[in-house]
């Protein structure tokens, strides 16, 4: 920010060249000090804000995990000691993905984490929740196992009533599979990304109890 | 393994024991956390007391 070269002095936001408007749009909306930074306010002194970070901690492990099971296959999964101790962290990591996410939004919840510009935060958030459930849905349809068979049996018919069944075939493994180890978490991975760095734009809300009541 | 699970029933809520375990865990989890003191809570952003 400090050493600006004098070229850059001299061009105004109007400037033709879209890579320096762009530069310096990021340096006006997000900064390094508030991409990275060093102390947070006061009141984020609280483990309330810790779900949030343990959920992103989580989805490391998903991903990981995720990334050495595609590697591998279902016969590896399934058959060696090491495959199903994979298998095991990719479900539990899910498992506490899912707990924090839901702990997160409790919090946001109660604290109203959607005031002052961060509606569309929330919303994102909102949006990685539902895209969270359909990846761990395809997910439980790519195990290859029993219960795996047991829920995309049961579950054709509530597609095939919702209308969607043609197109979104429960049945169909391989369809399951690509849009749980590609499309899916692809969505979740870019949408958190995004969700993190609106977080990091305008700040951690201020508690509602700090602007003396309750006003959106 | 191969038996069926518990279930709660009261009225139209019907949940298994290992869901209800969970999310009053869950509960649980969240009440701590808003009443365990913090490591460092008490420094401010600008390096001061609150």
């Amino acid at each position: 920010m400090a050493a600006r070269s004098s070229v850059e002095m001299e061009a105004s936001t109007d400037s033709k060249s879209w890579t320096l408007r762009l530069r310096q749009a990021i340096d006006r909306h997000l900064p390094m000090d508030h991409l990275l930074p060093d102390r947070q306010p006061y009141y984020v002194g609280s483990w309330v804000y810790v779900f949030g970070v343990v959920t992103i901690a989580a989805l490391v492990w998903v991903v990981v995990s995720g990334v050495a099971l595609s590697f591998m296959g279902p016969q590896w999964w399934h058959d060696s000691r090491l495959g199903r101790f994979v298998n095991s962290l990719h479900f539990w990591s899910v498992q506490l993905f899912f707990v924090f996410m839901v702990l997160h939004l409790w919090g946001q919840y109660f604290m109203a984490g959607w005031r002052h510009g961060r509606a569309a935060t929330w919303m994102i958030g909102v949006v990685i929740f539902a895209v969270s459930i359909l990846t761990a849905f395809t997910g439980y349809l790519s195990q290859q196992n029993f219960d795996a068979q047991f829920i995309g049996v049961n579950a054709k018919d509530a597609m095939n009533s919702a209308g969607i069944g043609a197109f979104f075939n429960v049945l169909n493994f391989g369809q399951m599979y690509g849009l749980h180890i590609m499309l899916l978490p692809i969505g979740v991975t870019i949408l958190v990304v995004l969700h993190i760095v609106m977080v990091r734009t305008r700040g951690v809300v201020k508690p509602i109890d700090d602007e003396g009541g309750a006003r959106p | 393994m191969d038996t069926p699970t518990t279930y709660f029933h009261w009225g139209f809520i019907l949940i298994s024991m290992a869901n209800l375990f969970v999310i009053g865990g869950m509960i649980v989890l969240f009440a701590i956390a808003l009443v365990a003191p913090f490591p460092h809570a008490e420094e401010g952003e600008d390096g001061g007391k609150k």
